[in-house]
């Protein structure tokens, strides 16, 4: 497929039209100016969703205990310090809401696409800039709602992140379930517009606007990873929107999708005829490729990041884009191992489990090939590499595990247990999260002007992180397979769980030091925004041709023309026969660089 | 107290982080650009992603050396032994794996850590290897999937062979309530429409329908030794799981539909009562509810192991405490308490 041109628009850059602080700051439809929207929203989410997973690990490990901070934040909800129970349910629901959609989908994929894809692929800006930017008010909006539901009478959602029905159907069954339930579904509808408007304008934008001579297959893994992400986006959040429509029905206009035979506090309710089932297979057909919507953004980082540090071409590109692909593919396709024991036809179950166990194939090749890139390089261990490596071995350990969950006859114990729990926060939470701090240390400079953040607050950050990660999670998993259920306020009622409560106190400090860790990242993130030390153009010595773009921002990227390219992204350490660097003294070929004479061409 | 430890460990995380970034910023030199990494940074981190891969080793021996013991003792039904060796063989694969990346990712990470004037080797693509590490997952997935499917379609085949027993549980707010099917092993017809809280007819049973006569309604599950149970999980109002996790068994209760799950016991409580793991897990247990005890802390008395039903679907407020008890007995002690239970006739006849 050849390149193609981006033939209209700002070539001549002599209409400057004038920018007031609104259009410039806050109704922009500058794609940089939007992505450090989405960033610092998505952090403030992620704020909140950390602090408040900080709040239920203390009442975990110390089970009744009172603590003043938990007057001080919940209010009512803690009567003499002591937290509530429908608080606790409140919190671990809000906490999954917050960091799968709001950190993890927006603030991740809606920072990194936004200011990546036009800058990666060469183009002035998104193809629509009005709709990147409604794109950014209704995440705003959505996060508005969300935070907004939590000071609530009776209380916010509290029926679990997967908001099952009939628990989130019917205010008798639980108070939040009220009006709380009632915002938190409006919000997330508003949320998958806003998702769904993002992930169109991607597309386009990759398919359409890429720049003279970069070809599919010379785009970097990033543009890759973010583009495929946005298409399972739009195959996959219709439904989610489809179900949450459905359930706004149940609840407030007495239809019944998913409620039948139900009888609560001394009446007989009159829906007949639903089934919860069909919710849950409607949620998790977002549910899961919601995980990959999460992930492949991260590892398309990773990819980049850790080519660019290692010095080296990433290892099989190509067999690095057929697993997003297969991924990609696959990721909609195994979203009953999500309901092996729901009472769904165990045959169903065979089925999910043998898609399911698919999914590994991939995803170990992606392993491999990150491992491989490492091997014989000249690793430049800036914290956003460091990042990177962190995420490949979480993903790898919290994959892992996937492998019992996924196997539907062992799924049958651990299931809706603190394995489960281990595992989905290992292999999406903190590789996504370390994926967007690599991201953020990386391209930092592409943001801010070329300010850099503090490179030793940064390994201090990863390394208290990463033990701490570990600290939290590898424990877990054998509270889970002890039995102890997820989501219960504290274990106290089984006898058979005392012993464990040592290991609840030693995740939660654990848990406690790596909230801290964050706020070391919080003070660089910020300081450095004002006082970071400007480094050179193109920091990193990378190929890509968001570099080659000035350090000031500007309308449309590049003054002149746009940057044409004759080469993949990863020409790192190449040498002519005779061992010689392409360009001499310079261990880095960028796309921009015409093929030089005697250089031995790639397929790409 | 805990305040005053929680502030402690504040005060020295913070110490701790000012002491390492100073060591971080001594160990540089000053260069120009400050914050891209210096041959000495890579050094540093390199020693550190190194000391990274002993710390993943430690917690892995660290955890099997000290929770191992808590884990669930050993399967007390028949599918369980195969539950328990699938699990242990997908283990096993998982800690080989697992050693071998972990150990690769990180050592490369130390061993190629950057030195000016170093050449990264050029090596984009090598088919036959990426060959090699796509078909060894195929192959050894393949094995699985085999395994796991065969022995699913097994565990969930749940049929009337052998004469189970047949048992309705009965999950609402937050509460277990079991229903045994009585002398002719037939359930009675019910409905939540049919439910008469005056009449305590609480699981809503059909009054007129004979089959449910002499159902047996209990709040305590009794299970006889060797017989295999069909267990029909029902739901009055939101979700529930049923789970039993020392049987390897778990099955949600939906409103508006009949799940069901089968096992045979094969452990009874007073065996697993002197079983050495779980006698060990008792004794530390008690110690531990001995020591609270001493602190005057309620719900510490001592413990005596017993087989549980949980709720393992999130369902209200009380969740985390709906449980009802299981005894395993042998066939003449279950026929002994299931003479002395009242059948449903019996128990409605009063209000007539």
């Amino acid at each position: 497929m050849s390149a193609t041109g981006h033939e209209h628009g700002h070539d001549d850059h002599g209409h400057h039209h004038k920018e007031t602080f609104i259009t410039k700051y806050i109704f922009s439809q500058d794609h940089k100016m939007i992505s450090k929207q989405y960033l610092i929203t998505g952090l403030i989410m992620g704020f909140i969703g950390i602090a408040m997973s900080l709040l239920f690990r203390m009442q975990l490990a110390w089970p009744g205990e009172s603590f003043p901070i938990f007057e001080a934040l919940l209010g009512k909800w803690a009567p003499d310090g002591v937290m509530d129970a429908d608080i606790y349910l409140a919190l671990v629901t809000i906490h999954g809401t917050i960091m799968v959609f709001f950190v993890l989908t927006a603030g991740l994929s809606g920072t990194f696409s936004n200011l990546l894809i036009p800058l990666q692929i060469g183009a002035r800006d998104m193809a629509s800039g009005f709709l990147n930017m409604v794109s950014y008010w209704l995440f705003f909006l959505s996060s508005v709602i969300m935070v907004i539901s939590l000071f609530v009478e009776a209380g916010p959602a509290a029926a679990g992140w997967t908001i099952y029905p009939p628990l989130s159907a019917l205010p008798m069954a639980q108070p939040g379930s009220g009006a709380g339930m009632t915002l938190w579904l409006v919000s997330m509808a508003i949320f998958i517009a806003s998702s769904l408007l993002g992930s169109l304008n991607y597309i386009v934008t990759v398919i359409n606007l890429r720049t003279k001579g970069m070809s599919m297959t010379r785009l970097p893994l990033t543009i890759w990873a973010f583009f495929v992400t946005a298409v399972i986006g739009v195959i996959s959040f219709p439904v989610l929107l489809s179900a949450a429509l459905l359930l706004i029905m149940d609840r407030s206009f007495g239809t019944s999708f998913f409620l039948s035979d139900i009888f609560i506090q001394g009446e007989v309710l009159h829906y007949q005829g639903g089934s919860p089932v069909l919710y849950e297979h409607l949620f998790w057909f977002l549910g899961h490729p919601e995980v990959y919507i999460v992930l492949l953004p991260a590892l398309g980082i990773t990819s980049e990041v850790m080519s660019t540090n290692a010095r080296k071409p990433i290892f099989g590109y190509r067999a690095m884009v057929a697993s997003i692909l297969a991924i990609a593919f696959l990721s909609t396709i195994v979203w009953g191992h999500h309901m092996f024991i729901s009472g769904m036809n165990p045959f169903l179950g065979s089925v999910f489990t043998f898609t399911t166990l698919l999914i590994a194939i991939p995803s170990a090749v992606k392993a491999f090939n990150y491992i491989t890139t490492l091997w014989k390089g000249n690793l430049q261990l800036n914290p956003g590499m460091l990042f990177s490596i962190g995420l490949v071995s979480t993903f790898i350990s919290g994959g892992l595990t996937g492998i019992i969950l996924g196997d539907s006859t062992l799924d049958i114990n651990v299931h809706d247990t603190y394995f489960v729990v281990a595992h989905f926060h290992l292999v999406m939470g903190i590789s996504a999260l370390y994926g967007l701090f690599a991201g953020v240390y990386h391209w930092f400079p592409k943001m801010f002007q070329g300010r850099m953040m503090n490179k030793n607050l940064g390994y201090v950050h990863f390394w208290i992180t990463a033990i701490c990660a570990y600290g939290v999670f590898f424990p877990m998993h054998f509270v889970g397979m002890a039995g102890v259920p997820r989501r219960y306020y504290e274990n106290t009622a089984f006898p058979m769980f005392d012993e464990l409560t040592n290991v609840q106190v030693l995740m939660t400090v654990f848990a406690i030091i790596a909230g801290l860790a964050q706020l070391v990242f919080v003070y660089n993130f910020i300081s450095s925004i004002f006082y970071g030390k400007r480094g050179p153009q193109n920091p990193w010595s990378s190929n890509t041709l968001e570099w080659t773009a000035p350090q000031e921002h500007m309308h449309g990227n590049w003054p002149g023309e746009i940057p044409h390219v004759y080469r993949w992204a990863y020409d790192y350490s190449k040498t002519y026969e005779n061992g010689e660097y392409i360009i001499a003294g310079q261990d880095f070929v960028p796309q921009n660089v015409p093929l030089q004479e005697n250089e031995e061409e790639l397929n790409h | 107290m805990t305040a005053l430890l929680t502030l402690t460990v504040l005060v020295l995380v913070a110490i701790a982080i000012w002491q390492m970034t100073k060591i971080f910023e001594l160990s540089q030199l000053k260069t120009e650009h400050a914050e891209v990494a210096t041959d000495n940074d890579n050094k540093n981190n390199g020693y550190l992603m190194f000391g990274f891969l002993i710390f993943i080793y430690g917690i892995t021996i660290f955890s099997f050396a000290k929770y191992s013991k808590m884990l669930l003792p050993e399967a007390s039904s028949a599918h369980g032994g195969e539950y328990d060796q699938l699990m242990w063989v997908s283990f096993a694969i998982i800690f080989f794996v697992q050693f071998i990346t972990q150990a690769l990712l990180h050592y490369f990470a130390y061993k190629y850590r950057g030195e000016k004037g170093k050449k990264a080797l050029f090596f984009a693509d090598n088919d036959r290897l990426e060959f090699i590490w796509t078909i060894i997952p195929v192959i050894v997935l393949a094995g699985l999937i085999l395994w796991g499917l065969y022995t699913w379609t097994n565990i969930m085949d749940v049929n009337d062979e052998d004469d189970p027993l047949v048992v309705e549980l009965y999950a609402q707010q937050f509460n277990w309530t079991a229903r045994y099917a009585g002398d002719d092993n037939v359930l009675g017809d019910a409905s939540v429409r049919l439910i008469d809280i005056d009449r305590a007819n609480v699981l809503g049973l059909d009054e007129s329908d004979p089959n449910g006569e002499d159902d047996v309604i209990v709040k305590e599950l009794h299970l006889p030794v060797g017989r295999k149970v069909n267990f029909k999980m029902r739901s009055q109002d939101v979700l529930h799981s049923a789970y039993m996790p020392h049987f390897r068994a778990q099955m949600n209760c939906v409103p508006g539909m009949i799940t069901q799950f089968s096992f045979t016991p094969t452990v009874t409580t007073e065996e697993m009562r002197l079983n050495p793991d779980v006698v060990e897990k008792v004794k530390r247990t008690n110690a531990l509810r001995a020591q609270w005890a001493a602190e005057g802390r309620p719900n510490s008395e001592p413990w005596e192991f017993d087989y549980v039903l949980l709720c393992n679907k999130i369902c209200g407020k009380s969740h985390y405490n709906m449980q009802m008890r299981i005894v395993v007995e042998t066939e003449e002690e279950f026929n002994k308490w299931m003479a002395e239970q009242k059948t449903f006739k019996v128990s409605m006849a009063p209000a007539e």
